[in-house]
């Protein structure tokens, strides 16, 4: 299956690039995406800790399902309107 | 309304949106861009939003909102982008019947904003540096499920 991955701040920084197309097996989750960007990137681990993932617009856990065509994206801590 | 915008706020835009005449209060929230962070002195601010999700997170705030307070209306807008010192980068405009339910579900709104709304902010410095601003201990504790 074919799945857009989104890359946001810091996760964009460290990767170069903003999105992409990933191609996985048909019986990926999540950390399947995970797993992938730590082959590339074993220093994108470290901020796993603190990060959300995304499927679809909506919060989604390492054991969340995919299908043809989802969109996922990595969300660092967010921090809109803090403090103010 | 809940919005992602790159344009200036207008506030009376906000008024617009949330007032009726069942209503006898509306209460109007403005973020501005302040030009010292614990001191350290602000050029401007950046924010990035991931547009989708962030619109509907909020409209699930407004949602939880109505559900929770006596409530008629709720608008949320954010900016992205370069904002410089003093601009608005955030707008709530809640209308009640009553300024208490008002006041509280406003204060609700700004919490919830930040704890699950994906947008990021960036300080750049005067002595130019920069940087994504890290969430405060209330983030932490408020994620439902980490990786």
């Amino acid at each position: 299956m074919n799945v857009t991955v989104k890359y946001f701040t810091v996760c964009h920084e460290m990767l170069d690039r903003s999105e992409e197309e990933m191609q996985l097996p048909e019986d990926a989750t999540v950390k399947t995406i995970l797993k992938r960007l730590e082959e590339e990137w074993a220093e994108i681990a470290e901020f796993y800790e603190v990060m959300q993932m995304s499927v679809n617009w909506e919060y989604a856990t390492e054991d969340t399902e995919l299908s043809e065509g989802d969109e996922v994206a990595l969300i660092p801590p967010v921090t809109g309107g803090k403090d103010v | 309304m809940f919005k992602i915008t790159s344009e200036d706020i207008a506030e009376a835009q906000v008024r617009e949106v949330v007032e009726s005449p069942e209503s006898g209060a509306v209460v109007l929230f403005l973020g501005t861009v302040r030009d010292n962070t614990d001191g350290q002195q602000v050029k401007h601010l950046e924010y990035e939003a991931y547009t989708p999700m962030a619109e509907k997170k909020m409209a699930e705030i407004g949602q939880e909102i109505l559900e929770k307070w006596k409530i008629k209306r709720v608008a949320i807008i954010h900016r992205v982008g370069k904002l410089e010192i003093g601009e608005v980068s955030v707008a709530v405009g809640i209308a009640s019947p009553h300024r208490k339910d008002g006041f509280e579900a406003c204060k609700y709104a700004m919490d919830r904003l930040k704890q699950i709304v994906p947008i990021w902010k960036r300080e750049v410095w005067l002595d130019g540096d920069a940087e994504w601003v890290k969430p405060d201990t209330v983030f932490f504790e408020s994620i439902p499920k980490r990786i």
